[in-house]
């Protein structure tokens, strides 16, 4: 009766675990052993190179590297301009409780877009020569201002990663709202009858409470942006010239493009460690951010 | 001290200041989506040369070619069935191993739990390259079967995870005076767990919705065949095969998008309910 009842409580958790085991624990594994050969995914016969892959992505491969530091550009703006206006829009929807959900509806829209949808959206936006952008710059009276946004160089990078702001700020937004209201009014009310001004509430009582959930928008926006790739093969599919390659790209090339799927998965595994050493020291750091407020 | 009256005015000005502020962003959300509307209303000459935003003429005729002949109602019905056989799958075969995690024992539970949650939270970027040679292993890439198999496992875990979490708060009481009238346990679950999870099966059929409508990355891998392409992958391929087809791309993109807004309106709550439930686990 026992054994019975145990095997029947087994069926409830076999399909998600059946799925779970082939479609996830299986090639989680296979990436870890696929990095250690030379593969082009078609012939039989692996060739074993040890270390060689990540020898390689090490020292030689500098479009890696270069595409690294796009991703950390990207991240950066994030962290600062797309966390600083979904902080600041939460803020003032926090204070007017009366359009709260009229805001919250649109600013959360461009998050439910599909990735595809919103790039294929803002490259016809910014096109260089019938783009809507150029036409409201030359409209306005700044026709030297328009450009090729996309194509151009020395702005391809930082417009990709302003669209990206605009796609992820209501996400951040949510959750500082969310977090914003768990504060009890009394507080404020109670600073208010101290004489306390504007700066000094937000000061000693906001930013303390509210640095829990900055540190956990800062977490979901690293590691959300860092793999982020789809907006920009929509966009600039990463040219020109690889001024805007970001690491995942390069994994899909080198899976694609050069048929390499043991240095794909390589190049995979080195961008995992380097995203949980990027969440770890965010942890740490916010961690000691907080015991020395 | 200053004024009342001046302390007043003060505040009217900040409070329009902030209004001000809240409008400008409001409008940056939607400008892009009434300028992708109205470029699928122009035509292939009036779209290089027209900037405003209500076309002379409405060109509807875009819609039913880009339906017909660009193969977008084939697309859609593609991501209709996908989205659909995914959530009823996710629903089912997550909610059969939450509630097994919250009210049933057997050896190895905690360890399994665990495992399910350490997959949402390990980022692997090149875990795609080993699920193509897996698929290709199996015969099932360019299957709609392989990407359905493979778009429920992706959206397992956060699904189980919402779904323990509610069963846990759930009191016994039905489910014990089922027990007590004979029922067995997947009539249970079934009949008594099932029913009272419907607020938090809302929201996991929401996420995984919109995560499966709007998901390429796999559709690109997995898929050669243009007549097994969801929506999000076909737009690529329609832009990159029509390269200036500005007005039948835009129509495509408007068709992709509008049912994500058309659900997300009606349900945002529940959306909203997500993401701050998402954000209580990190």
């Amino acid at each position: 009766m026992k054994l019975k009842s145990i095997l029947e409580n087994y069926i409830f958790v076999f399909p998600a675990t059946l799925i779970f085991v082939i479609f996830y624990l299986i090639p989680f594994i296979w990436v870890f052993q696929l990095g250690l050969y030379e593969w082009d995914g078609i012939v039989p016969a692996k060739v074993f190179v040890g270390l060689g892959n990540f020898k390689e992505i090490l020292f030689e491969d500098r479009i890696w590297w270069d595409s690294m530091r796009n991703a950390g550009y990207i991240t950066l703006i994030a962290l600062t301009l797309q966390n600083t206006l979904a902080f600041l829009l939460a803020w003032a929807c926090d204070r007017q409780m009366r359009m709260k959900n009229f805001y919250r509806v649109l600013f959360f829209i461009p998050p439910v877009l599909s990735e595809v949808v919103v790039g294929l959206v803002w490259q016809w936006i910014l096109d260089g020569h019938y783009g809507l952008l150029n036409g409201w710059l030359t409209y306005a009276g700044f026709p030297a201002l328009a450009r090729s946004w996309l194509s151009d160089p020395h702005t391809a990078l930082t417009t990709v990663a302003i669209v990206h702001c605009w796609k992820g700020f209501g996400w951040g937004f949510l959750i500082f709202l969310a977090g914003l209201q768990t504060i009890p009014r009394e507080l404020y009310e109670a600073a208010r009858v101290d004489g306390a001004n504007a700066w000094s509430t937000f000061k000693n009582i906001m930013l303390p409470l509210m640095m829990p959930v900055a540190a956990l928008v800062a977490i979901l926006t690293i590691l959300g942006t860092m793999q982020g790739f789809v907006m920009i093969i929509a966009m600039t599919d990463g040219g020109p010239a690889y001024h805007t390659q970001v690491p995942v790209l390069r994994i899909l090339a080198s899976m694609r493009g050069t048929s390499r799927f043991g240095y794909a998965c390589a190049q995979g595994i080195s961008f995992g460690f380097i995203l949980v050493a990027l969440s770890f020291i965010q942890y740490r750091f916010s961690r000691w951010t907080r015991d020395s407020a | 001290m200053m004024k009342p009256g001046l302390y007043k005015a003060k505040r009217i000005i900040i409070n329009i200041l902030i209004h001000l502020f809240l409008i400008t962003v409001a409008v940056s959300c939607i400008v892009p989506l009434g300028w992708m509307v109205s470029s699928s209303l122009k035509t292939q000459e009036t779209i290089f040369k027209d900037m405003s935003f209500i076309p002379g003429e409405f060109h509807f005729e875009n819609y039913v070619l880009a339906w017909r002949e660009g193969g977008f109602g084939r697309y859609f019905l593609n991501s209709i069935v996908y989205t659909a056989s995914v959530v009823i799958g996710i629903i089912i075969v997550a909610s059969l191993a939450a509630y097994a995690f919250s009210r049933l024992r057997f050896p190895g539970r905690r360890i399994l739990f665990l495992m399910f949650m350490g997959a949402m939270m390990i980022p692997i970027p090149g875990s795609f390259v080993a699920l193509y040679v897996l698929l290709n292993k199996l015969h099932l890439r360019n299957t709609a079967l392989g990407y359905i198999v493979c778009m429920i496992s992706v959206g397992l875990s956060a699904s189980i995870f919402l779904l323990k979490t509610f069963f846990d708060k759930l009191p016994r009481e039905l489910e014990d005076a089922a027990r007590i009238d004979g029922a067995s346990k997947l009539g249970i679950w079934w009949h008594v767990a099932m029913p009272l999870a419907r607020p938090v099966l809302a929201v996991v059929v929401i996420f995984n919705a919109l995560n499966v409508w709007n998901e390429y990355v796999l559709a690109m891998i997995l898929f050669d065949s243009k007549n097994l392409m969801p929506l999000q992958r076909a737009l690529m391929v329609f832009q990159g095969e029509f390269l200036t087809n500005y007005p039948l791309l835009m129509a495509g993109l408007t068709i992709t998008a509008l049912p994500i807004i058309l659900v997300y309106l009606l349900m945002q709550k529940y959306i909203v309910k997500g993401v701050t439930a998402g954000a209580t686990f990190g």
